[in-house]
């Protein structure tokens, strides 16, 4: 079969794809009697149009690159981890017991064991079902969202019974230290120029982009990834040539739920400086659609979440200054995981076809 | 002698044909599977088409069977030219196809699987009575007798395809689509499958005949056309050519068919085998104690029917399947289960494995010729830059040096291993393996999906191997590529070894009986 050219496949196949979403939501607006050509200028206006609306945008991005990625490396292994939701809940837990735990000097020294404990929290979490899956041939979907419920409850019962200071009303824990605050983009030098008022995005944004580096170098470069990438192609193949199906199993996945439990010091640490009931507010399951768009290759899950970022806080403008209902977002977020993730290959097809009728009409020119 | 193939056609008018192909051309998207085709089959003949794997055999027979639509061209059925949109219209025009992998469902008995779909009526014993009937005048006609109450899984593989072949008869084919009929059959099975075929022909059934084995269209059919890259190279009658001929038709230069070498210097033993057993996940033993030693310098070839347990020895020594026993190698015990017992380790060791499947073994088909050439061997320290990343520029530039020497094409180190043909996928993987200098060298199936130029190539490696004083255990199923290697030959049947002969003095006749089971004394008074 005629096959794109890599140039298309990267770029103008997610673009159509968008332009799909895009066309179907406007539809969705005009028939509950909304201009779509007004919502989209608020979405863009709020979202993109003002330093302000970017520090949110990147905030929540920064939440998205990490969701993304720890899908990204399960996938390499074959591994369907839906599990990124809860591993995302228990690194907050893991974020707010190193901060609770002393009164840290620096944010710089708060940071690096917060997001150590975030990971080792988010890995342990998906170790379980890992192990069930290695050793056991229990479905790593199906744990993985079993375990969504199981930390939901866990941390209720933590919020409510352990961390929550006596007379607090709200299921949440007491404030961390002052320092272990960390700076927002509007407190660090170069980019105050740029952000002069308070915006949620922190300084995490730089981890998640070196992350995403950090992620395309094993997938790329080590031999662990090459391992992982092989395993996950081909099972039967994997073990012709001795790589043990256990231990990449568990170590992907040991990998994707570290990452998907640092996501935690955006938003715990970075943000809310507590930790809260139900912190991660679904950014684990955005992160399945964001590490498909993305082509499940790190920088295209850096754009991905740019993208998933732009539509949360666009949407949140429309609720704001619009009559058009909140839940619009979830109707155009729902829309662009179905064109990006599940109707890829319809969107493929056309442009296959409309290349194929190309190349043969200048085929034909030139004879 | 050769007449170019539209000549044939051209006297299409004059004598009668059962089946005549037009221009015949079908295209999937750039590549041209079909082009030009023209056929024409006389009525109450053996019609054989030979050609490599990708020459457009498959693709011509499917369009025939209604599963391709042509992109142009004609289809004539008896004189009348003939739609053919679907495997219905095929079989009314009394057109029956034998797939290559037969499609019976095994928990029917014969004659359940027969009406299958060709049902007269709602109620299944009005059709079953008439079938039997039917079933039994097919039997006494053709000399096709298959007990119409045995289950199907019951049944060996050559009472199956006749099985498939009374299926066609009984949907009224005049016309029999074989597709590969023997890559699954003993010698003798195949011999009697090629009784039945002169059978059908006597009662004036024509029957087209598709393989890749030389051997069998000299043996078989009365006229042959060659395939070569989508077009139809030649039509020629049997007896008026040669193998050598056919050959040289199909790759479109000389061949060598037979296998240049001198008689082994065998060495010291390097593996030795002692009573080793494999069970499958099923609990069934596949492996019913095996012992063999292969010395250096030699090849030793097994022998035997697919599935009478040569993937579960390859498996137990590559260090893919567990096993019980003891496995030496270099006078060194390797592990047959737990720790150590993986295809790392016994890499390690010393022991390279050419896996029978390529697509589901040997390579990543999604990973390019680079990636492919460090698999197995990605802890090779040759393969490092440091402690945690691999060294890809050094990977990338011994790919390339494995791709001159082996002359794979397109020889470009990053092309995904997909995008190779059959031939030079198997070239990856045996310089891969190869190039190690193993101690000892497993390779199954080394020719499968191969084309003729790259089996010679592939042949000339494997004698210089053991020429370099290595040990080489080599499982095929094809009895020529047996015969011709070995230096001594062990034939398998249901997990045991039947017997040792030296390929000097035996012949296929007496591996045939081997490979059906009947023991070493047995099989000699026969001969």
């Amino acid at each position: 079969m005629d096959r794109l050219p890599r140039w298309a496949d990267i770029t103008l196949v997610p673009l159509v794809s968008l332009l799909f979403a895009a066309a179907i939501s406007a539809l969705v607006l005009l028939v509950i009697g909304q201009s779509p050509v007004e919502a989209f200028k608020v979405m863009v206006d709020g979202a993109l149009g003002s330093p302000y609306g970017w520090g949110y945008t990147l905030y929540y991005a920064t939440s998205f690159i990490f969701t993304g990625l720890a899908v990204t490396v399960a996938f390499h292994a074959g591994l369907f981890n839906i599990g990124g939701e809860g591993q995302a809940q228990l690194g907050g837990l893991g974020v707010a017991l190193v901060c609770l735990s002393l009164p840290w000097p620096h944010w710089t020294v708060a940071l690096i064991a917060a997001t150590a404990g975030a990971a080792l929290f988010g890995a342990a979490w998906a170790a379980v079902p890992a192990y069930l899956q290695a050793k056991r041939g229990s479905h790593i979907v199906i744990t993985t969202i079993m375990f969504n419920y199981i930390a939901a409850a866990l941390l209720v019962y933590v919020l409510v019974d352990v961390l929550r200071p006596t007379g607090q009303m709200d299921p949440a824990s007491a404030r961390f230290p002052v320092g272990a605050q960390l700076p927002a983009l509007n407190d660090i030098p170069g980019f105050n120029l740029i952000f002069q008022r308070p915006v949620p995005a922190n300084v995490t944004l730089l981890i998640a982009l070196a992350m995403a580096v950090v992620v395309w170098a094993l997938l790329w470069r080590t031999r662990l990834g090459y391992q992982i990438r092989a395993f996950g192609k081909s099972e039967a193949a994997a073990k012709y040539a001795g790589i043990n199906p256990v231990r990449i199993t568990i170590i992907a996945m040991l990998i994707s739920g570290g990452l998907a439990g640092m996501m935690s010091i955006n938003n715990v640490m970075g943000e809310a400086e507590r930790l809260l009931q139900n912190s991660s507010e679904g950014a684990g399951f955005i992160g399945i659609a964001v590490a498909l768009m993305g082509r499940n290759h790190p920088f295209g899950v850096v754009l991905a979440a740019l993208l998933f970022g732009f539509l949360y806080q666009g949407g949140a403008e429309l609720g704001l200054w619009t009559n058009i209902p909140i839940e619009m977002r979830i109707v155009v977020q729902g829309l662009v995981i179905l064109f990006t993730g599940a109707l890829d290959v319809m969107v493929r097809m056309i442009l296959e076809r409309l290349f194929r009728l190309f190349r043969s009409t200048k085929a034909m020119r030139a004879a | 002698m050769v007449a170019p193939a539209d000549t044939m056609g051209r006297q299409a008018t004059a004598a009668p044909f059962a089946i005549e192909l037009k221009g015949i051309s079908k295209a999937f998207g750039p590549v041209q599977a079909n082009k030009d085709i023209n056929i024409s089959v006389p009525k109450g003949t053996i019609h054989g088409i030979i050609g490599e794997n990708g020459a457009g055999k498959s693709t011509l027979m499917s369009i025939l069977y209604g599963f391709y639509k042509a992109d142009s061209g004609q289809i004539l059925v008896g004189g009348t030219p003939t739609p053919i949109p679907d495997s219905q219209s095929a079989i009314r025009a009394g057109i029956g196809m034998v797939f290559q992998h037969f499609k019976l469902v095994q928990n029917f008995t014969v004659l359940e699987n027969i009406v299958l779909g060709a049902e007269d009526g709602a109620l299944l014993n009005t059709s079953l009575g008439n079938a039997r009937r039917i079933l039994r005048e097919l039997a006494q006609e053709y000399g096709l007798d298959v007990d119409p109450d045995a289950l199907i899984e019951d049944l060996s593989v050559g009472h199956q395809q006749r099985v498939e072949i009374l299926k066609a008869l009984f949907r009224q084919a005049d016309i029999l689509i074989l597709d590969e009929p023997t890559g699954v059959l003993t010698p003798d099975e195949a011999d009697h499958l090629f009784r039945i075929l002169r059978g059908l022909k006597d009662q004036g059934k024509t029957i087209i005949l598709i393989t890749h084995k030389l051997r069998e269209i000299m043996e078989a059919t009365d006229n042959v056309s060659v395939m070569r890259r989508g077009t139809m190279v030649a039509t020629v009658k049997t007896r008026e050519t040669s193998p050598e001929q056919l050959a040289e038709l199909m790759v479109g230069r000389k061949v060598l068919l037979e296998v240049e070498k001198t008689p082994a210097v065998p060495g010291k033993v390097v593996l030795s085998v002692e009573n080793l057993r494999v069970r499958d996940e099923h609990g069934v033993e596949r492996l019913k104690g095996i012992s063999l030693d292969i010395r250096a310098g030699e090849i030793l070839g097994i022998a035997g029917v697919a599935g009478n347990g040569q993937s579960d020895l390859l498996g137990a020594l590559g260090g893919m399947t567990k096993a019980t026993g003891r496995i030496t190698l270099n006078g060194v015990d390797l592990p047959l289960s737990g720790a150590g017992a993986d295809g790392q380790s016994r890499r390690e060791a010393g022991i390279a494995h050419v896996p029978e499947d390529r697509h589901h073994h040997g390579l990543i088909l999604d990973f390019t010729a680079w990636e492919n050439v460090a698999f197995g061997y990605h802890n090779d320290p040759k393969y490092q830059k440091s402690a945690l990343f691999m060294d890809n520029d050094a990977l990338r530039a011994d790919t390339e040096k494995k791709m001159a020497t082996y002359d794979v094409r397109p020889p470009i180190a990053t092309l995904e291993a997909k995008n190779f043909s059959g031939g030079n996928q198997q070239k990856i993987v045996v310089a891969r393996e190869v190039e190690q200098n193993p101690d000892l060298l497993l390779i199954g199936q080394p020719t499968r999906g191969v084309d003729i130029g790259a089996i010679e190539f592939i042949h000339k490696q494997i004698v210089a191997l053991r020429d370099a004083g290595k040990a080489i255990l080599l499982v095929s199923v094809e009895l020529d590529e047996i015969m011709s290697l070995s230096d001594r030959i062990a034939v398998m049947f249901d997990g045991q070894i039947m017997g040792m002969r030296d390929p000097a003095t035996t012949d296929e006749r007496e591996l045939g009986m081997l490979m059906a089971g009947m023991d070493g004394k047995t099989a000699g008074e026969a001969a």
